[in-house]
């Protein structure tokens, strides 16, 4: 049943902020987040931010000081292998524990979820997506796809109005979070006035530094119970150093495909080599000569595929 | 006279937030809700029709309301129910079915009795509003 007159809530006459803080969980989220992605300050501190404003905003409610649902709706900006998805996820955990959506689970969707591909079918399926959606978070990934100004019959444009229309009507519903790359995001927005005034946090996600990565390479094969070689880390810190000066650098994500590359160099050369049993610190080392392989070293895919051209020639 | 069809239907009509609830209740039991609506209001009219396909992924009621409205949007003048399809084996039939929407004017029902052969009585009831044809039995 809904609130009637005939029940009032006692409004509380004062409240205990760090206690709010303790109890809703929001602590356990952010200290998670601190934990689990390296680097990232600007991010981390913003979202701190947010998770405070959210804080008080419900304590006002309590108090009757505030009816209105603040609007929510973010955009995460930044280069491909920053960590949006992961902290969208972290996000969405967040407004769960703090009781802005009710379960908290996050829907990853792009344009081909979204946009149909003939007359009538745009709707019903953005509307799906959004009913899947709801009582979470909707992650829209590379946003500005859904926007294709060079083709004025673009289905696209369907799917932008009947997002606009459930981000304005169902604000308690669901939390609808637009990603992509700053630039195309930014002309995205500029071509869409609508989305740029329902948003209400822009989070820029900065790259990592070559530190970072290096630490973050660490991280992900610890996480598969694998280690570096004193001088397979050095190798790696070089690798990471070049790999970003060459083209379709994707921060982490080029790192864990790096690593992929290399856990299959490693498993090729103790087939070729091992002569006898092997013990557990040879099947999770990851040596030197692992990471020298790579072609990164001797300057990339652009190398790789002129030598290609040369010998076809 | 009030139509009284399915769970709930002596209670006052429901607001949304009764219906999120009942629906949200319907959805952590692991039940599809889907939304129906119709014009014959007769209690043997078993098969309403379908308003978009059964909910089986949607985690949370909002989506249920969402639905209803949509439908009252189109069919405000008609029944519209709310019902949760229990799909484990065993089982495999509706186990929730509740009216969320209904005409302003219900007239209700006729008694007709039929003589039968040696002077038997066959009744049955008739609903005044489907004298008229579909579409056209409510304001």
């Amino acid at each position: 049943m809904t609130e009637t007159a005939d029940d009032p809530a006692p409004r509380p006459e004062t409240v205990d902020l760090a206690r709010a803080f303790e109890d809703s969980g929001t602590g356990d989220v952010l200290r998670e987040l601190d934990e689990e992605m390296i680097g990232l300050a600007p991010v981390k501190s913003r979202i701190r931010e947010t998770a405070a404003l959210l804080l008080v905003d419900q304590a006002r409610r309590q108090m009757g000081l505030a009816t209105e649902m603040p609007t929510l709706h973010m955009s995460f900006t930044g280069n491909p292998g920053t960590g949006k998805t992961t902290v969208a996820l972290k996000m969405a955990s967040l407004l769960h524990r703090l009781g802005y959506v009710r379960k908290g689970h996050l829907v990853t969707v792009t344009r081909d979820d979204l946009v149909g591909q003939y007359i009538g079918h745009t709707a019903p399926k953005t509307k799906e997506v959004l009913k899947k959606a709801m009582g979470g978070v909707l992650f829209i990934d590379e946003a500005y796809y859904l926007y294709r100004p060079e083709n004025e019959r673009d289905y696209g444009q369907e799917a932008i109005e009947i997002l606009l229309q459930v981000m304005e009507n169902n604000r308690d519903d669901l939390v609808v979070i637009l990603a992509g790359y700053a630039d195309r995001m930014d002309r995205f927005f500029e071509s869409n006035p609508g989305f740029r005034s329902r948003i209400a946090h822009h989070i820029e996600f900065p790259d990592y530094s070559d530190d970072e990565l290096l630490r973050i390479s660490e991280i992900m094969l610890g996480e598969q119970n694998y280690a570096f070689a004193p001088e397979a880390r050095a190798a790696m810190a070089e690798y990471i150093a070049h790999r970003r000066h060459q083209p379709h650098f994707a921060n982490a994500r080029s790192i864990r495909n790096a690593l992929d590359r290399a856990r299959l160099r490693q498993a090729n050369r103790l087939f070729s080599e091992a002569r006898g049993p092997l013990g557990a610190e040879e099947l999770s080392t990851i040596t030197e000569t692992d990471l020298r392989a790579s072609r990164v070293f001797r300057g990339g895919l652009a190398t790789d595929r002129a030598r290609m051209a040369q010998a076809a020639e | 006279m009030r139509l009284t069809q399915g769970t709930f239907s002596f209670l006052p009509d429901f607001t949304d937030e009764d219906i999120r609830l009942q629906a949200q209740y319907a959805i952590d039991k692991g039940w599809a809700v889907s939304v129906e609506w119709t014009d014959d209001p007769h209690p043997r009219n078993t098969y309403w029709e379908m308003w978009g396909h059964p909910m089986f992924d949607n985690p949370d009621a909002a989506a249920v309301v969402y639905e209803v409205n949509e439908c009252r949007k189109e069919h405000g003048g008609k029944y519209i129910r709310v019902i949760a399809f229990d799909a484990s084996p065993g089982w495999e039939s509706i186990r929730m079915s509740f009216i969320v929407n209904r005409p302003k004017e219900e007239p209700g029902f006729r008694l007709v009795r039929q003589e039968g052969e040696g002077r038997t009585v066959r009744y049955t009831i008739q609903s005044y509003s489907a004298d008229r044809p579909e579409g056209a039995r409510y304001a």
